[in-house]
């Protein structure tokens, strides 16, 4: 939802970033305030993972110019976790399967973590049985899912529905979706959409990465943005969604290059 | 006969492993007590010797583990005579577990403690102790046929262990004695003056139908020189189960050769699982031999080693009847200079048919100087069989820990977790839960 008077969460601008010496993100701005739903489309190799991963700060990739701010924070400096607990939770594309660790245990850590960082004390695991048994329900997961290891002999679908359970856990400030509908049967897209829906509140923001128009059809973004060659280079609503999944990529291309000779 | 002994000998003197190796058979034999001669079985045994020389690493068996230190030491055993040496109370408490009480037998320097044992809660019929005190209790020919009886009995340390060791844990189960108490043997290595060899000997018996829950629990703490060259005989007659965990923390100035030999009647079920954290060197040579069909048998192995620390796996199952089934995973950690070996063998005889088996060995490298060799060794003649097998060697995957981490958790708390995760894998198959969560923190710390 849009509201001019919402508090700036996310300010990107210029950012460049490259990975093993190759530039990937080429000058790349974007705000985000509170309440708003921010869709990232784009070619493969228009850099919209790339971004991703430079939020959440991923040590492969390395910034070379620009700035992230966050909360009015510069974050670059940040270690990942230290984002993460500062409210920044990106929900992988490929989940990875973390074998011996238990869901319900990985999940109690990663909360206890975020409740240090805050100065609050860990939970105990009673009461956080209690906790995490009441998030099942956003993501319609058995309850049998937190006792096997994370991720492992999960399907595709009950991968994505487990980062929107960690999403619902953590409450983070700013969640990037990265291409969480791709491979999805229709079933589990409304349940993960279902599930960020209910979590996106006007304190919060999402940015939603996808090839498909077909997740916007379930969570309605406030803009779209398209990317490519490491940029946004072009910003609507959510009917430009639509125009793309009718006329596809090149006209905006097109008129971009246009744009940029002209 | 007495002739050629000699002969052999002589021509002996002139290679150094050789000499070493008979020094080390007399200084063995040093440890027997009168009362526990048993001429025939050592004597065939020091002949057996004769031909032998102390490993080095041209033999493909001894390829990475290399025991020239061991050429240096003058190792002597604890006097027969001079009276067994001791162990307080107070410095093996910690390791009772709480669910072993009234089933623990204590073993100082290869002698069994009868002071320090418990066995009242152990069923009627079962026996369990000192050879040297039970054997009035045991049929000899009965006993005879099960000591020292084992294949592989010819191996260099298994026949030193048998030439002089100078005590022997005994547990003999009855036709379809089912004990309920978890049985915990605890060998202490205790250090003298000078450097000890001291030979624990164990031997278990389950006859047809029983049941029983093994604990071994190889520990010392001293940094002094030590060598511990251990042999554990298990027999699992037919349709008999035996759940076994091996716990080796010896001393960190430990040299430790053990061998655990597993010999299978039909149906029977033995599941194990070893855990390698201490000595300077360990080597555990693992052997099953499958006697009868539709064996099952579960290998579960766990080294965690740093620094200087060796430590070499050698299993080998052999197959020679229908419808076995085997499960082998064997993992490792391995942190600054120390060197992991896994040699997993396994011979599936032309008669072994509807075998199936699988062998896995993960090893994760925590240190660039760290080492570790690994080689699987699958013979299969027979040609309807199931066989799966694989290694891997790899370092903590930084795409695991950038995924903790991008859900709030530190990096050093990322890895930490991802070891434990690793060893608790294995270790989730010891059955006892205070033995299992004593390990389990023992690789929190380490991590």
């Amino acid at each position: 939802m849009i509201n001019q008077n919402s508090d700036i969460i996310l300010s990107v601008s210029d950012l460049h970033a490259t990975v093993d010496g190759t530039e990937i993100l080429k000058g790349l701005n974007l705000e985000v305030k509170a309440g708003e739903i921010h869709a990232i489309m784009g070619l493969n190799g228009s850099g919209k993972s790339t971004f991703s991963k430079v939020l959440a700060g991923h040590p492969d990739y390395t910034v070379t110019a620009g700035e992230i701010v966050f909360k009015g924070q510069n974050i670059l400096e940040l270690e990942p976790h230290e984002r993460a607990t500062s409210g920044i939770f990106l929900a992988f594309q490929y989940p990875l399967e973390i074998p011996g660790v238990s869901n319900r245990d990985f999940l109690r850590v990663a909360f206890n973590a975020h409740r240090k960082a805050r100065g609050e004390d860990e939970i105990d695991v009673f009461d956080f049985d209690d906790l995490i048994e009441a998030k099942l329900d956003v993501v319609k997961m058995d309850a049998a899912f937190l006792d096997r290891s994370v991720n492992e002999g999960f399907s595709g679908g009950e991968k994505k529905r487990n980062e929107i359970l960690q999403m619902a856990l953590l409450e983070p400030i700013l969640a990037i979706l990265d291409e969480t509908d791709s491979g999805l049967d229709i079933d589990a897209l409304r349940t993960v959409a279902g599930g960020v829906n209910q979590l996106s509140t006007t304190d919060n923001a999402v940015v939603l990465i996808t090839h498909y128009q077909r997740l916007l059809d379930y969570i309605v973004p406030d803009y779209v943005h398209v990317m490519a060659d490491g940029r946004i280079i072009t910003t609507g609503d959510k009917a430009l969604a639509q125009e793309l999944e009718s006329r596809g990529y090149e006209w905006v291309l097109e008129d971009h290059r246009a744009g940029v000779t002209a | 006969m007495a002739n050629s002994v000699s002969e052999v000998s002589t021509m002996a003197a002139t290679d150094p492993r050789e000499v070493y190796l008979q020094g080390l058979v007399q200084t063995v034999k040093a440890a027997v007590p009168e009362d526990l001669a048993l001429s025939n079985l050592r004597s065939r045994t020091e002949l057996l010797l004769k031909e032998q020389t102390f490993p080095s690493p041209r033999q493909e068996d001894w390829r990475f583990t290399d025991l020239s230190a061991l050429l240096a030491i003058a190792f002597t055993s604890p006097g027969a005579t001079s009276g067994a040496t001791t162990v307080a109370e107070a410095d093996i408490a910690d390791l009772r577990l709480p669910e072993t009480t009234g089933a623990q037998l204590v073993v100082v320097n290869g002698r069994f403690s009868a002071e320090l044992s418990q066995v009242e809660g152990l069923p009627p019929g079962a026996i369990a102790g000192s050879l040297r005190t039970l054997a009035t209790q045991l049929d000899p020919d009965q006993l005879a046929d099960r000591l020292a009886q084992a294949s592989g009995g010819h191996d260099v340390f298994t026949a030193l262990n048998t030439v002089g060791f100078g005590d022997a844990v005994v547990v003999w189960l009855p036709r379809n004695s089912v004990v309920e108490t978890p049985l915990q043997i605890i060998y202490v290595s205790q250090p003298e003056a000078h450097p000890l060899i001291v030979q624990p000997r164990c031997l278990v018996v389950a006859e047809s139908g029983s049941a029983l829950t093994l604990i071994e629990d190889f520990w010392g703490e001293a940094s002094d020189t030590h060598f511990t060259n251990a042999v554990t005989e298990l027999w699992l007659d037919a349709n008999a189960q035996i759940t076994h965990s091996r716990i080796q923390h010896e001393g960190a100035g430990t040299f430790q050769i053990a061998k655990t030999v597993v010999t299978q009647a039909r149906d029977s079920q033995y599941l194990g699982t070893a855990v390698d954290f201490g000595a300077k060197l360990a080597r555990h040579n693992w052997e099953i031999y499958q006697t009868g069909e539709q064996t099952t048998t579960k290998l579960y192995g766990l080294g965690a080693i740093a620094a200087n620390q060796h430590s070499d796996t050698h299993s080998l199952v052999a197959l020679s009847h229908p419808h076995g089934v085997v499960e082998q995973e064997h993992k490792a950690i391995v942190d600054g200079k120390a060197h992991s070996v896994f040699n997993g063998r396994m011979a599936v005889a032309q008669k072994a048919q509807h075998t199936s088996a699988s062998q896995l060995n993960r090893n994760l490298l925590l240190s660039d100087q760290a080492r570790v060799d690994t080689k699987p060794q699958l013979e299969i003649v027979a040609d309807n069989v199931k066989c799966a097998h694989g290694a891997t060697v790899s370092q903590l995957q930084s795409d695991e820990i950038f995924y903790l981490q991008s859900r709030g958790i530190s990096a050093p708390q990322a890895q930490r977790l991802l070891i434990y995760a690793f060893a608790m894998e294995i270790l989730d198959r010891i059955p006892l839960a205070t033995l299992r969560s004593r390990l389990a923190q023992t690789i929190a710390q380490w991590a």
